[in-house]
Parts: structure tokens; C-alpha cells; sequence
């Protein structure tokens, strides 16, 4: 009996055999599968919604500095540097454990985004512990025209949340307490350092759950979601930020707090500001407070997976869905068979897949509700009805939580896949589901009669997978390396479809380094002069979050 | 030989990735509105015998039952069994729902089982090593007691050539390799197969498939506990560390707990 062993630790056995059953199975898929949720999910999440708990960078390789891979990008001289005057003054302000200054090692973890794509100079690390704190921070920076980047869990995945040359980081890890939670109402309001995970955890006690879910959870802190309007798995159902945020405590370039952490769900009074801070980024100011509706957590989940044959019929199955599942749908996430094929190749998600036979499309489907009997009928009747209009060939239905938890895998297991599979260029993009998978096809067919898509050639494959329900496309272009080549291939042709299809270049990452100079692809002239207006008019100095977000010219 | 009736343990159990918690009596842990499914080990059981009738042929395997004893709710482990693939399902019913007062002990488990086999005559028998909610380890060993049938705990393989059973057992040296006659009752442990899940076709079907009811009275078994338990506890929870600011502290952290 191979458990008895264990018994020695002085567990009781059943949670000893539970412990077991995740130990061993695990070697071959279980256990990995459960963690996978926790950090594979990745990539797609958001911006600093995204990703990996841990922060450390390994000391692998050199990341090259951001300002020597992009040659386009030029530190702005009105820009001060920073002298020991400035140090002495946030010591005056910050206790020694709350600044890094001039310290290579320590410094890394916050001048490297977590993709080791992008790397900043920064000399200065400020993590304030009160508003009070980053309002004099700010203040004092504005006055003294330094540069500050706002840092949340560094989770991102377009750069916007470190530095491109030195300017100081402002990092909310300190900024971590609960403010309160009515539990009548449901709303939480807390620091904007507040982990994800944490207050997940703090309500699943209270019966409440955050409205948003990012593989990203265990790092990622609630400011940099509202500040990157984080999207995730749970927008479905529980809509964006700009709905479940109720207000925000946020301060600005010159040392003024906007106290605006209302709990009301319904202010008809004035413009909505916090709106404009929502997914703004860092570039007008730094959240340090918010409040945020939370909506009660569900008691009874089920998950299946299809095999579909055409992309026609996922749409079908999307549309029956709303239809038969309608309130308790809370997920309708899919992958193509190339996506799969990687899932594979990778052995990412450890285990055998469930269904036999090979489709060019699979659909994973979550529901949750309150009543299970309830919940199952509607699943079966909403199955039974794909399976009799033949829309969908086969599939599997979740028996407990741990097949939930490997179903979820495989979606989640994606992203992983690609990271391993060499260089990945990402793309997050927002489309109409009618021209939703053409855009994979379209690119295939450019590299491919290119003659740089095969196995031993430059692109070794192209995979879509996203979020259907939200119409959100993730298109990932796996390939041996970065590339010039493929870079023109690539870029700005995906820019330019998805602006001939009215798409949006960014429906979930936002904007940061990476996609500012390309934001003529989804908004207009008026509207990217409006957005200029608007930062001139709070950050007249354009302190905050330099060189990102918006174009230069 | 040439016919292999399969019985298969399916018992409703708290589901495994749900942490259990003592109720307030502390006699038993918490089971009212909280997730259950089916037994993992049992989920290898009917996993083993679709296995056993996919290597052997539907003219060797004639049939696969489960069989559960439980509430009236235990019949969606039942359901979950058929759609993986087993042909019939037998229901014990034995109380209203999933509160401790119904929980059945090892022995009146076995007995129930040793009423339905009488009926049904399967010659092969297979349950999970243990059940994840009590961890007993006891109705495979039990009933093979009552039936006076070779029995093959633990096993990590099996095979059947003719009337005879060959069972790889994971022991706590290694592994042990016994055979025996038919009929017998084998009992899985962890690594004997990984289920399948259940496929959409086969929960349509399972749908149709029959489902026989029966009560403890109408076998003649008499469900009585016969232990008693005094107390269930939670484990001691683990006290955190704590960090210390250099070696000489920890020296003297070291010294004072005597080390």
C-alpha cells in the first residue's frame, strides 16, 4: 500500500490521500494540470493583468536594454536626471526598505518585464505605503520634471510597465491593505497593490469572488488591472472593469488626490473620471485606491469540450449557447487543431487528450450557477441540441473537479505551449466573430506563399485560439526566432486587417511600448488629437509613463 | 473461457479536490452541500473493466454493471459510469441525502454487494482499493471474506488469460505479481490506468441504459453500524516561520529551541 508511508508525517489520511492522489497521478497529469491554472493561462490574460507569480528573473540571459533594440525610441532632455538632491529627498519621505536605488541586482526585477523582452534604466525604485506618500512622490517629480513609470505586479505584456530609459518607478507592492468589504452590497474597496489572488481568496470566504480572472492572478495587483482595463476569462459574464469599477482613489502628476472611491452604482453626477483612468495605463496618473463591485461566487461548475468541423459552427454553438445556457454561461473559449498540435508537441497538458479523433476546431464551454441539478439539465439539453443539429461531432463533460480543472488546462496550456516552442509574436486582437478565424487563414496564406511557413523554415507555425464570447482573437506566430523579415511580413499587415475589418489592435493587452505608434489603426485622427488634449491638459509636463501609449508624433 | 460478467464499486464520495472540514458534532466530516463524485479509485475500477472488454472482445466481457450503495443522489456516479461505458447500473438505495447519518460502514457495503452479486453472478469484481471520504480499505478484503473468493488488492495491472487472473500488487517493497481463479475481487490502486472521460454520444446513451433500484430490506441486509465513532479531528495547523535578520540570531534562535 503505497500511501502508508505518508502516514508517518502525521497527516490525517484523508487529506493525506488527497495530497496523494494529487502527488502521484500528477507525475503524469493531474497535479500539474491543477497548478497550470495558476500560471499557464498567461499570456493572453492582459497587461498587467498577465501572469507568472514569480518576479525574479533567472539570471539567464542579457536582456538587451529597450532604448538599444528600438532605435526610434529617443530619451526626451526635458527630462531631468536624477541627482543626489532628488535621492535625499525620497529618503526624506520613504523608509530605507521602501526605495532601491543604484543597485543593479535589485534594481533588475523591476527594470525587466517579465517576458524578458523589454528593459529599462531606471536607477530608482520608490514603493510608497500610503497615498499621502505617492502624492509627494508625484508632486515633487512633476516640480522637478523626473519621468516616473507606475508598476504594478509587472505582469504586462506590451511593456507599458517598466521603464524605456531612467525614469523612477513607482511600484505599489506596498500599497496593500483591504480598505473594507460590505457584504450586503458586495463591494470591496482596497489598496491599489492588492494581489488578485489575495482578495479572491478574501472573498471566496465572505461568498464573493472578483469579477475578473487572469492567469496572472498570484502577481498581478487590482491597480494595474483597472489602470490596464485587465480583460481575462471571467469578462463574459461579469462584463469589463469599466462596469464593475465603482470608483477609484487616484493621484495625479501634480500631487493632487482624487478621491473618488465611491460604492455607488448608480452617480449620475458630473463627467465619469474614473472612467478615463481606466485603461489609461499610467499615463495620467497613479491608481492607489480602488472600489470594485463583486459579484457572489458561483456554488456549482461544469465545463465540456467539443470537437467542431468548421469555424461556422463554432459560431453556431456560440450562438446556441447564449441561447439554451443564457444566464449561466460564464465561458466559450476556442483553440484550432494547429494550437493543439503544439499542446502536444509541447506535453503541456500531461495527460491524454480526451476526445479521439482530431477537428480543426475545439470549443471549451463553462457554466456556473447556484443549483446543480438546475445547471446539469441545461447543459444536457443545450449538448443534446449540438449533438442533434450535428453542429458539434463529439466531445467530453466534465465528472468532477478535477476533470474541470484538465479541461481548463488545455485552453490554458496554450500560451505555454508557445513560449516554448522558440519566439512568439503575440497579437490581441478584437475582431467580429464573422471574420473571426479568416484572419489566421489570411496570415498562413501570406507566409506560406511567402515561402517562409514550414517546419525547418523561418515561422513554424501560426495557431489561433481566444476568447469567442468576447470576440477576442489571440494570433500567435510561433517561429525559430525574432526576426526583421517576419517582422515585415507580419506588421503592419495584421495592423491594417483588422482596421479594414474594424477590429482593435488591442482588445485586451493595451497599448504601452509596443503598440503606441500604431494606434492610427483603430482610433482616428479627432479621437487620438482628443486623447493628446486630455493628457496635456492633466500631465502638462508628460511625466507620467513616458514614450508609451501614445504615438510620438 | 468464454463469459466475463464484470461488477464494478461506484460509491459517491466528497469530490477530491474539495478540502474536507470536520462538521460541528466532530463525528464525521462535512458532507451537506458540498461537491461530491465519484470515488477516484472506483473511476479506475469501471476505467479497468471497459479495458478488460476492449482487449478482450464484447464475446468474452458480456456485461458491465456498477453497482452503488447511497443516496437517491449516489445515481449521478451511477449515470457518470454508464456514460464512460458500463452497461447497466445497480442502486442500493440507502437514506435521503448525503448526511452523515447514511453513511455506510465497510462490512454492511460488503454485504449489500454480496446480495447483489448472489442476483447478478458476476466473475469478476472490481472496486477501488479505498474510498477518498472514510479510507477504510476494508469492502473488497471484507467481501471476498463473505464470498470466499480469491481476492487481488492494490493492483497496479491485470490480466486474464482463460480463468485465470494474473495482479500485479504495488506493495511496499515493489511489486508482487499474483494470479488466481475466477471468480474473483480485485481491488485498484493508483496506477492501474487513467479513466477517459465521459463523450457526449456515450451520455446520450447512457441515458437509456437501465438502472435497477433496490432498498437494504429487499436484499435482507441489515445496515446497522456496528462501530462507533468517538471523534474526528482536523490535523494540527502548521505554525509559519519566521525570518531572521542575521546568523548570530539565528544562532541563538537555533540554541533556544535546544537544537
Amino acid at each position: 500500500m503505497s500511501y502508508i508511508p505518508n502516514l508517518r508525517i502525521g497527516l490525517t489520511r484523508n487529506t493525506l490521500l488527497k495530497n496523494f492522489i494529487i502527488g502521484n497521478v500528477g507525475n503524469v497529469g493531474r497535479k500539474r494540470i491543477i497548478s497550470f491554472r495558476y500560471f499557464a493561462n498567461s499570456i493572453e490574460s492582459s497587461t498587467s493583468g498577465a501572469e507568472i507569480p514569480a518576479k525574479k528573473h533567472a539570471p539567464t540571459k542579457e536582456v538587451s536594454f529597450t532604448a538599444d533594440k528600438y532605435t526610434y525610441l529617443h530619451r526626451n532632455h526635458n527630462f531631468k536626471e536624477l541627482t543626489q538632491d532628488d535621492i535625499r529627498f525620497f529618503a526624506s519621505i520613504l523608509p530605507a526598505s521602501g526605495l532601491i536605488i543604484d543597485n543593479e541586482d535589485d534594481l533588475m526585477p523591476y527594470n525587466v518585464d517579465w517576458m524578458r523582452k523589454y528593459r529599462g534604466k531606471s536607477r530608482l525604485v520608490a514603493r510608497p505605503k500610503t497615498t499621502k506618500q505617492v502624492s509627494q512622490i508625484l508632486k515633487y517629480c512633476n516640480e522637478n520634471k523626473l519621468a516616473v513609470v507606475p508598476q504594478g505586479g509587472n505582469t504586462g505584456l506590451v511593456g507599458g510597465g517598466v521603464p524605456v530609459f531612467d525614469e523612477i518607478i513607482i511600484n505599489t507592492n506596498n500599497l496593500n491593505q483591504i480598505r473594507s468589504f460590505d457584504p450586503v452590497a458586495g463591494t470591496l474597496t482596497c489598496d491599489a497593490g492588492c494581489i488578485l489572488e489575495v482578495l479572491d481568496n478574501y472573498l471566496a470566504k465572505r461568498g464573493y469572488m472578483m469579477p475578473l480572472d487572469l492567469g496572472a492572478k498570484g502577481s498581478c495587483h487590482i491597480g494595474g488591472n483597472v489602470a490596464t482595463n485587465a480583460g481575462g476569462l471571467r469578462l463574459l459574464r461579469y462584463g469589463s472593469l469599466h462596469g464593475s469599477v465603482l470608483g477609484l482613489e487616484v493621484v495625479l502628476p501634480d500631487g493632487t488626490i482624487l478621491d473618488n472611491l465611491s460604492t455607488l452604482r448608480k452617480d449620475n453626477t458630473g463627467y465619469d473620471i474614473k472612467q478615463l483612468f481606466i485603461g489609461s495605463e499610467g499615463t495620467l496618473g497613479i491608481i492607489t485606491g480602488v472600489s470594485i463591485l463583486t459579484p457572489s461566487k458561483p456554488k456549482a461548475v461544469n465545463v465540456a469540450v467539443l470537437g467542431v468541423n468548421s469555424f461556422q459552427n463554432v459560431q453556431n454553438a456560440f450562438v446556441t449557447s447564449k441561447n439554451k445556457l443564457s444566464e449561466i454561461l460564464s465561458a466559450f473559449e476556442f483553440w484550432d487543431s494547429n494550437s493543439l498540435k503544439l499542446l502536444k508537441a509541447h506535453n503541456i497538458q500531461g495527460t491524454k487528450f480526451p476526445l479521439e479523433d482530431n477537428y480543426p476546431f475545439y470549443v471549451l464551454v463553462e457554466i456556473s450557477g447556484s443549483n446543480k441539478d438546475h445547471d446539469d439539465e441545461k447543459l444536457q439539453n443545450f449538448l443534446e441540441e449540438l449533438l442533434t443539429n450535428e453542429i458539434v461531432k463529439d466531445g467530453v463533460v466534465a465528472q468532477d473537479d478535477t476533470q474541470i480543472a484538465t479541461l481548463w488546462s488545455l485552453r490554458e496550456g496554450i500560451p505555454e505551449a508557445c513560449s516554448k516552442a522558440g519566439a512568439v509574436y503575440k497579437y490581441d486582437i478584437s475582431i467580429p466573430l464573422s471574420v473571426f478565424y479568416q484572419m489566421v487563414e489570411d496570415i498562413r496564406n501570406r507566409l506560406q506563399s511567402a515561402g517562409v511557413l514550414g517546419e525547418d523554415k523561418l515561422v513554424k507555425d501560426v495557431i489561433g485560439y481566444g476568447h469567442i464570447g468576447d470576440g477576442n482573437l489571440h494570433l500567435n506566430i510561433t517561429a525559430k526566432s525574432y526576426d526583421p523579415e517576419i517582422t515585415n511580413l507580419i506588421e503592419p499587415y495584421v495592423y491594417e486587417w483588422t482596421e479594414q475589418h474594424n477590429g482593435s489592435i488591442s482588445a485586451e493587452h493595451g497599448l504601452g511600448l509596443m503598440k503606441a505608434n500604431y494606434l492610427r489603426y483603430s482610433k482616428s485622427p479627432s479621437m487620438i488629437s482628443i486623447m493628446k488634449q486630455i493628457k496635456q491638459n492633466i500631465d502638462p509636463n508628460g511625466i507620467m509613463n513616458p514614450y508609451k501609449f501614445l504615438p510620438a508624433q | 473461457m468464454s463469459n466475463l460478467k464484470i461488477l464494478v464499486g461506484c460509491k459517491r464520495v466528497i469530490d477530491f479536490a474539495v478540502k474536507p472540514r470536520v462538521n460541528s458534532a466532530k463525528k464525521a466530516v462535512e458532507t451537506a452541500n458540498v461537491k461530491h463524485s465519484l470515488n477516484p479509485f472506483d473511476e479506475i475500477a469501471v476505467e479497468e473493466a471497459l479495458r478488460l472488454r476492449e482487449k478482450l472482445g464484447n464475446n468474452i466481457v458480456k456485461e458491465i454493471i456498477a453497482l452503488t450503495c447511497g443516496p437517491p443522489k449516489a445515481q449521478e456516479q451511477l449515470r457518470t459510469a454508464l456514460a464512460m461505458g458500463a452497461d447497466k447500473a445497480v442502486h442500493v438505495e440507502v437514506g435521503k441525502d448525503d448526511s452523515e447519518a447514511n453513511i455506510l460502514q465497510p462490512l454492511s457495503v460488503a454485504k449489500l454487494f454480496r446480495a447483489i452479486i448472489e442476483k447478478e453472478q458476476p466473475n469478476l469484481v472490481i472496486l477501488g482499493k479505498q474510498a477518498i471520504d472514510d479510507d477504510a480499505s476494508q469492502t473488497g478484503q471484507m467481501l471476498a471474506g463473505l464470498l470466499n473468493w480469491p481476492q487481488a488488492t492494490f493492483a497496479s495491472k491485470v490480466d486474464i488469460n482463460d480463468d485465470k487472473l494474473t495482479v500485479t500488487r504495488e506493495v511496499d517493497g515493489g511489486l508482487e505479481t499474483i494470479s488466481c481463479k475466477l471468480p474473483a475481487i480485485v481491488t485498484t490502486d493508483l496506477r492501474l490506468n487513467e479513466p477517459r472521460f465521459a463523450t457526449l454520444p456515450n451520455i446520450m446513451k447512457a441515458k437509456k441504459k437501465p438502472l435497477v433500484k433496490y432498498t437494504p430490506d429487499q436484499l435482507n441486509v441489515d445496515i446497522t453500524p456496528r462501530l462507533e465513532i468517538i471523534s474526528v479531528t482536523e490535523p494540527p495547523v502548521r505554525k509559519g516561520g519566521t525570518k531572521v535578520e542575521s546568523v548570530e540570531e539565528l544562532i541563538s534562535k537555533l540554541k533556544q529551541a535546544g537544537l
